[in-house]
Order: C-alpha cells, then structure tokens, then sequence
C-alpha cells in the first residue's frame, strides 16, 4: 500500500500544473448552455490546446497517437484540470472517452487513421447512437436495422439518448446486420456520418430544461461498410470494449469538484445560519467521509488497472467501475440534496448553480447504466451469485 | 503510487488468516457464546499468548526491542482479519500498550481502555487499563490497588455474549497515586485505537457480504436459490459496495495516518459493519433470527465497536469541522466549475 507518488509523477502533475497557470488565463469565456454552435467551438479549441501542448488522447495508447501515460498520470491530468478550473471534455467526450479507444482497439490502420488524428486534433466531434426507445437497459434489444446493399448498408431506425448529437460530426452507431440471429449476436458497429441524408436530429428536453440529448432518426442512411468497426455481427464485443471504458476514470475530476462543492456548502451554511441544524452539519460530515472514500478508491482501480497483466488501455475492469458508480451517483444526489438544505427557500430558484446542478444530478443513477443494472452486475459478476431471470 | 497490497502485506494477511483458522475457530466462538456467560469473561490466557507469540501486539515495536518494525497499514489488515474471525478481547488496546505496559508485547498481559466514562469491554479478564481521556495516556496497573479496580465499574449483561462489559462512572483524578503515567502521545493512541477499531469493523462487514452470499446461493425457495431474485442480489450489491468503500478508506487512512481519513474510515467502516450484518441477517429470513447462527453476533459486536473511541455522531461533527478547515479558497473558476457545463453525463 503506497500513496506517494514517484518522480516521473510529480514531475509530470508539476509540468501540467504550469501549463495550466499560463493557458487558462488565455481562454474566451465559457459559452452559455444553451448556445451549442458557441459550445461546440469552445469545446474544440480547448482539445486543441490540450493536442498542441502534447495532452491529447493522454490515456491512449501510443500507436493510436495517444501519449501512452499511465492509469495514474491520467488521474492526476483528472485531478489538476479540475482543480484549476479548466474546460470539461464537453462534446469531446464520446470521441476521446468512447469511440475513439474503440476504433483504437479494434479499427483497422485505415480506419484509425482516418478517424484517430481528428479526434486528437478537436477537429471532429463524435456522438453515441446505442439505445432506443424499445432498447434501454437491455440495449441489446436494438431494432435499427442495417441492410447490406453492395458496399453500403442501408440504416433504417431511431435512437435515443444521444449526447451532443446536434453538433456531432460522426456517429458510433449500434445496429443490427442480422436479423435472425439472437440478440447479441446480429449486431455491428457503424461510424455514421451525421451529415448523411437520412439523418434527422431532434432535441430533448431534460428536466433541467436544457438540450443535453437528443433523438436521432434513420430513414434509410447509406453508410459505406468500410465504416464498420470489426466484423459483421461482431459489434457487442466491439462495444463492449467501450462501454468498460466509461466506467473507468470518467468520473474521477467530479470527485475533485463535488469535495470542493462540499466545502463551499459548510461554508455558506455557516455563513447563513443552518451550520447551527446538527442534523444537516451530520450529513455534510458524512458526506465528507463519502467522497473522500470514492476518491480513494478511485486511486485504488487506478492503481489495479496500472498493474493489471493488460494495462496500457486506461481502463480498469468494468465491475470495479459499477462499486464506484453505485455509491458515486447516489452520493452526488446526496450532495446537491443536502445543498438544497443549506440554501433553503433559495433552493427552489431554477437560477441558482446548485438548483441546476441538483437537477442534473437525477440522471446520474441512470445514465451510463442504471443503478439496477450496476446492482444485478456486481450480484453476478462480483459476487458470483445466480444470474436473475 | 501503487495502492494495493505487497506480496509480504499478502502474505502477513494469509498468515494472520491460517493462525486464526488454528487458535481460534468458529468452535471455540461457538463455544464461549454457548456456554456459560461468566467462563466466557476471559478471553483465555492461552489464546493470548499465541497471539502475543504471533506478533499481533509487537507487531509495530522496533525489531530491537522484539517487535517486527511493521507500520500501521500491516496492523490495519491484521485486526481486519481479527474482526473478520470475532476474535474476542480487548485487541486494539493491547496492541497499543506494546512498550508501553510490560508483558504487553508478549501477549503476557492483558490491556483494555477506555477515553472517558461509560461502558468498557473485557475489564475483568483484563491486567491493565489504558486511560486516553488527557494529554498525556495512563495505564492503570495491577499492585497497590492501581489495578483495573481502581476504576469501581459495575458489571453489565453484555448483548454480545463474547464481550463482557462493565459501565465506568468516574475516572481517577489525572495526577492521583493511583495513576502512573505513560510516555505516550495519548491523541496518537487514541486515533489509532480508533484505526483498529474501524479494521475489525471492516473485516466483519466483508465476512457477512461473504455469508449472505454463501447463503444466498444455496437456500432454495420457489425452486431456485434465493439469490438469484433480483431483490436478494441488490440487497447483496449493496453491502459489498459499503465494504469496498470502508475498505479503501480504512487502508488509505493506515497509509496517510491523516485524522480526518481515520475519522472518516472509522465512520465508513462503523456503518458497513452495522448494516451488512443487518442486511444478512435479513437474507437468512428467520435462521438469521437463531442463537445458532453467527449473524448476530456481527451485529452485537459491531453495535459495541461502533461506540468506542469515536462514535457515529462524533465522527460526523468532526468531519463537519474539517470542511470549514480545510480546503482550497474559492476561486471564481470554481463557480464555472459547478455549472452546468461541466456535466458530461453519456448515455
């Protein structure tokens, strides 16, 4: 059990440190949430400082053109990013978090070059299009259909959920080449062109009241099938590969900044009275002893996927990722419950940071899996009992 | 940084793990909670001296004066096998007064504490007492009428049969003739009473993840084991997801020393212990509810370290305190940070 950090380490978090004092002060101001054109350029011209100054793709491997670091070099870029108050991966997300490793371990050396450097770069912003309307929880369940035409399939279907879709300019689209087969077994993966006919994009309205996702329809797209990733009907496996990706480090920089939200909260209660309400000083104690577990244990996966006997991909094993999200979502709920408490009547003033930010914390017990299906993993797969019908 | 386990910390664990299975298996736990209640006031000298003779109390004491040189992290994964077992007896103190108390060391005598008036385990069956309520720590040693009787406690019925108690309404005066005085950093003692404590917790939380599964798998109800309803499997999920967190914190906090990590860990490790052993008393149905099957007694156990040295409530002030403390300054950054920008929620 070591937590010190070596040399290469410290000099690595130093480095990054100071790249950060000089170009943070140089950036426009955030853009408002609602304007997704100001987003979107915002988003990119942060990747492409991040690629200029070698910080790109950190967590990739080196072939992919990815800085190769280790599981724990890219935690600290989670951590001092976050505690510099830098941009958020924003619509990069999908690119560097999903598709990207995927076409990384799976794409051809056409298709990683064609696809990789522009992800890098900030040049190309790629969406997700894996659940639909009849296909949640159980995406497997799919129903958009591929059909091989020649060299193309034709794509005809919906799908739901997908982030950042209006300013995507590719698609990591699951679909199904095989109708008969059963379940996991038809289905591909696609990259779709978001500007191909076919493609209609409409916006969803979260309870938040913004536009974070959006439904996509297919109305008979034509994708070249040299944009499918691995073979024909071997798309489960493919995203498979992705989806152990998102329940890795992807939350580690919300740690850092629901720890800080956690010391503004006592402050500001103690600066309107409610610190005297033992009940909530309790909870916000608690709260403090909660999030200081995650982030240990986010330094504890970091530290398994490092010496794993396959590291190298800044993963960590997807069941030790499901113990994380359980606690972390529900905590967050917590967090922004107990800011409700400190604000009081304020709470329910929609203007309000932590209003908006309790909102927004409802859909963490659901997106990237839900907390059931977290449950009926870490039942099976970790704990070895029977698997539920 | 490489936070798991070495293969001597391993290898430490498995050895504290084997030893346990010989000196004292679930017969001879069995044995002191079905048997009489009076025999079972004494954790029994020999079992003591076995783990006096294993290096469970030395285990921290430089090489030179018989110990093993290990530091907090060892100790913690030791006491967390110990809770795992419901190895009874006053442990953590014993540990602590290694160097402090003669015979200590060697599992020669045997050690309780305590930090203020209330309730105290093992005080009869004990040798010596550690007081942790000043500056400065004080044992209260046999000879003279300093002994553990010096305290003038009054027996009660322990809910743990394993663990008897006695309620201490006074302490002795700090400077007294009947005290003597320890060279001992006594808030050191105490937050490391505290960690060992939080260890044994910990080791009982994960062993009733252990038996509700183990129960889960293999009681039949509607022809299929029960663990195989959805509702069984998430009550399962739950407790493991507690241990884990309990785990981590209570490892880190060994490495760091850090007081609030070890009030967080003992907070942490308090709760799973708690609710595990509730929640598997829940998947046994109405075995858990038996005299003859272990659960209870994770629970009466984990009720009784949960009040000593820092309780539920004390933790959770505490760690209210070090938000106003600690913590980087409020930079404008901060208030972008939390907006709505920042949630990069992917579906």
């Amino acid at each position: 059990m070591d937590l010190s950090e070596t040399l290469e380490e410290e000099e690595f978090r130093h480095r990054l440190r100071a790249w950060l004092r000089e170009v943070l002060p140089t950036l426009p101001p955030e853009p408002a949430a609602t304007d997704w054109p100001g987003r979107r350029a915002y988003d990119r011209a942060w990747q492409r400082a991040l690629h200029d100054a070698g910080y790109a793709g950190l967590h990739w491997p080196a072939d992919a053109g990815g800085r190769g670091a280790t599981p724990t070099q890219h935690l600290i870029f989670l951590e001092e990013t976050e505690q510099a108050g830098a941009p958020y991966v924003g619509a990069n997300f999908v690119g560097l978090l999903h598709a990207g490793p995927t076409i990384a371990a799976e794409g051809t050396a056409e298709q990683r070059s064609r696809w990789l450097p522009p992800i890098l770069r900030g040049d190309e912003i790629w969406c997700q299009g894996f659940s639909e309307p009849e296909a949640g929880s159980d995406l497997a369940a799919l129903r958009t259909r591929a059909v091989r035409d020649g060299d193309s399939y034709a794509v005809t279907g919906s799908k739901l959920w997908t982030s950042h879709a209006e300013v995507a300019d590719w698609c990591e689209l699951l679909v199904r080449t095989d109708p008969a087969a059963s379940r996991h077994r038809g289905l591909s993966w696609l990259a779709m062109p978001m500007d191909a006919p076919g493609v209609t994009v409409r916006p969803l309205r979260t309870l938040a009241g913004s536009t974070e996702f959006a439904e996509v329809f297919l109305d008979d797209v034509r994708v070249p099938v040299t944009h499918r990733l691995g073979a024909e009907n071997d798309g489960w496996r493919v995203t498979m590969v992705t989806l152990s990706f998102e329940r890795g480090t992807a939350f580690a920089g919300e740690v850092v900044a629901c720890r800080r939200t956690l010391t503004r909260l006592a402050r500001a209660a103690r600066e309107n009275g409610r610190w005297d309400d033992a009940v909530l000083r309790r909870r916000l104690g608690r709260l403090n002893a909660e999030f200081s577990a995650l982030w240990r244990l986010t330094r504890w996966n970091v530290s398994e996927a490092e010496h794993a006997p396959h590291s190298g991909r800044g993963g960590v094993p997807g069941t030790a990722g499901s113990v994380f999200k359980l606690r972390y979502s529900h905590a967050r709920q917590e967090l922004y419950e107990a800011a409700a408490e400190v604000l009081g009547p304020d709470s329910l003033d929609g203007g309000r940071e932590w209003t908006a930010d309790r909102l927004s914390s409802l859909s963490y017990t659901i997106a990237a899996g839900t907390s059931q299906i977290q449950r009926n993993i870490v039942a099976e797969r970790v704990l070895g009992l029977p698997k539920a019908r | 940084m490489d936070f798991r386990l070495t293969g001597d910390q391993r290898a430490l664990q498995a050895g504290m793990r084997e030893l346990l299975a010989a000196r004292f298996p679930r017969e001879r736990l069995r044995a002191l909670v079905d048997g009489d209640a009076r025999t079972a006031a004494r954790p029994g000298r020999e079992l003591w001296t076995a783990l006096g003779d294993a290096g469970l109390f030395a285990l921290r004491l430089p090489e030179r004066d018989g110990g093993a040189g290990l530091g907090l992290p060892e100790a913690v994964l030791l006491f967390e096998e110990a809770g795992r077992a419901l190895l009874p007896g006053p442990l953590a103190t014993t540990h602590l007064a290694a160097g402090l108390v003669p015979g200590a060391a060697e599992g020669r005598r045997i050690v309780t504490g305590l930090d203020r008036p209330g309730v105290v385990a093992h005080l009869a069956g004990a040798d010596a007492v550690l007081l942790l309520d000043g500056a400065t720590a004080r044992a209260l040693t046999p000879g003279e009428g300093n002994g553990p009787d010096a305290l003038g406690a009054t027996p009660l019925r322990s809910v743990d049969p394993a663990t008897p108690l006695h309620r201490v309404r006074d302490f002795p005066p700090p400077l007294g003739g009947s005290s003597l005085e320890v060279t001992a950093d006594a808030s050191r003692l105490h937050r490391e009473a505290t960690l060992l404590t939080a260890a044994q917790q910990l080791g009982s939380a994960r062993r009733t993840v252990e038996m509700a599964v183990e129960h889960a798998r293999h009681r039949f109800q509607f022809g299929r084991p029960v663990g195989a309803f959805q509702a069984v499997q998430h009550l399962c999920a739950d407790m493991h997801v507690r241990a884990e967190l309990a785990r981590v914190s209570v490892y880190a906090a060994s490495v760091t020393g850090d007081p609030a990590e070890i009030a967080g860990a003992k907070l942490l490790a308090d709760s799973a212990a708690i609710r595990n052993a509730s929640d598997c008393l829940q998947v046994y149905g109405g075995l858990g509810f038996t005299w003859e099957v272990d659960v209870h007694l994770h629970l009466k156990r984990a009720w009784i370290h949960a009040g000593e040295w820092q309780s539920v409530a004390e933790g959770e002030e505490f760690l209210a305190n070090m938000l106003l403390m600690s913590g980087p300054s409020e930079t404008p950054s901060d208030v972008l940070a939390g907006g709505l920008g920042g949630d990069n929620v992917a579906l």
